[in-house]
């Protein structure tokens, strides 16, 4: 391959690549955290009278 | 006797005649080791890694120093832990225990400036090329804008060995350079109000620690697919996290951060070190790679600060760009930077927790552009 092609491809499909997978995990940060949210802190008991 | 007597000590003769009948790229050399051992001492510019790496170039330019032959103590240690990728791959564990992505979660947009702050990979892999490296050697000496020692490491040592002095030097002296090279680029792509804007913090995290456990998990998974060539480098920094995030093996987690690291930290620098001899570190290649090393971390800066201010644009004005600049893999030297040049001009505006969100989607990045490269690599039938 000459050098030309090579580094059109890298510099192309390496950046788009690496932008589309980071792309991917914000989309499963973003569903983790929709799936699993912070678990609410239970509401603190009274004291009985 | 005499005779015997004047051929044992001529044995003693030899180093000092050699230094002077034509040692002078070994006093070179040891110029350099010095000024690896000034910056390391005087400057405390990585220390860790500049003080064995000086010390490395040091013992194995000592005119007839067999330290580097077969069977000396140099050459052992590059066998074991470069040729063998195991020396990176283990301070990845610990380079995993030790981050925490929260940051990052709080604000997963940000990740994309760890892809755009390794734009100055591939802008570098393209001006070798022009200057004649042959390809592997590019996507070698590319890496070195990834600001990541250790997958510097990891990519030359198996694609270009005769670089791996040079890129190593050029990529651990480049990330402590990033406080003196990324403010004047920051200062010049932005305008006086993006500089300005305030990022909002979340009172209270939003992240659950179910999240943080399987994230390792998950960036295993999907860039183990995607890009398996860089499933070592990944898999060895998300062992390092999902071990800290378990909570369950903090002797582990303590013992990859620490002993582990700091042995291989130690045997990695002086096995590099060893690399560099008079013969094959004293060529222009090393001056290029230094000048193209410096063009890649303005890449990345640029980059990454460009999209933060599309990133302001698009989002009416809510990111600050300057957080752009952290989006590199020298964590977390990048983020305070940002923290510093945003608190120059607003003293009351605390972009830290962002810009250390946008620190650790570069250390993904710079993982995950190499992982790429080395897939495109195997693609092409080129390794």
């Amino acid at each position: 391959m000459d050098n030309w092609s090579f580094g059109i491809t890298m510099m192309v499909v390496g950046t788009g690549g690496t932008f589309v997978t980071l792309g991917i995990l914000i989309f499963l940060i973003m569903l983790f955290k929709k799936v699993f949210p912070v678990p609410k802190a239970p509401e603190s008991s009274e004291i009985p009278k | 006797m005499i005779e015997s007597f004047i051929q044992g000590l001529s044995g003693l003769t030899h180093g000092v005649t050699f230094l002077f009948s034509g040692g002078l790229p070994n006093v070179i050399m040891l110029a350099i080791a010095a000024l690896l051992f000034w910056l390391a001492i005087a400057k405390e510019v990585e220390p860790l890694l500049l003080l064995p790496i000086g010390f490395g170039c040091f013992l194995v330019n000592i005119p007839l120093s067999e330290l580097m032959d077969a069977h000396g103590l140099l050459r052992f240690l590059y066998d074991i832990g470069i040729s063998t990728e195991i020396f990176p791959l283990l301070i990845f564990v610990g380079i995993g225990a030790m981050t925490d992505f929260t940051p990052l979660f709080e604000r997963p947009s940000i990740l994309l400036f760890g892809a755009a702050g390794q734009f100055g990979i591939f802008l570098t892999l393209a001006l070798a090329l022009a200057l004649g490296f042959t390809q592997l050697e590019a996507v070698s000496i590319g890496i070195i804008g990834a600001c990541d020692g250790p997958t510097a490491i990891y990519v030359t040592s198996q694609y270009a060995p005769q670089l791996l002095g040079p890129v190593s030097v050029a990529a651990y002296s480049y990330m402590s350079l990033v406080p003196i090279v990324q403010p004047p680029i920051m200062h010049a792509l932005t305008s006086e109000k993006e500089r300005l804007v305030r990022m909002t913090i979340p009172r209270e995290s939003t992240v659950s620690p179910r999240t943080k456990l399987l994230f390792p998990i998950v960036v295993t998974v999907v860039t183990g697919l995607i890009a398996p060539k860089g499933l070592p480098l990944m898999g060895t920094i998300m062992l390092g996290n999902f071990m800290k995030e378990s909570g369950v093996v903090p002797r582990l987690t303590g013992a990859s951060e620490n002993e582990i690291a700091n042995i291989v930290t130690l045997f990695l620098g002086l096995a590099i070190g060893g690399t560099m001899k008079a013969d094959i570190f004293l060529t222009s290649s090393t001056l290029a790679v230094f000048g193209l090393g410096f063009i890649a971390i303005v890449g990345d800066t640029a980059a990454g600060v460009l999209l933060g201010k599309l990133m302001c644009f698009l989002s009416g004005g809510k990111i600050n760009p300057l957080i752009g600049s952290a989006g590199i893999s020298a964590y977390p030297m990048a983020a305070r930077v940002c923290q510093v040049v945003g608190q120059k001009y607003d003293k009351k505006n605390y972009l830290l927790m962002h810009a250390m969100g946008a620190n650790t989607g570069g250390q993904i990045g710079s993982v995950m552009a190499a992982a790429v490269m080395l897939s495109l690599l195997k693609g092409m039938g080129l390794i």
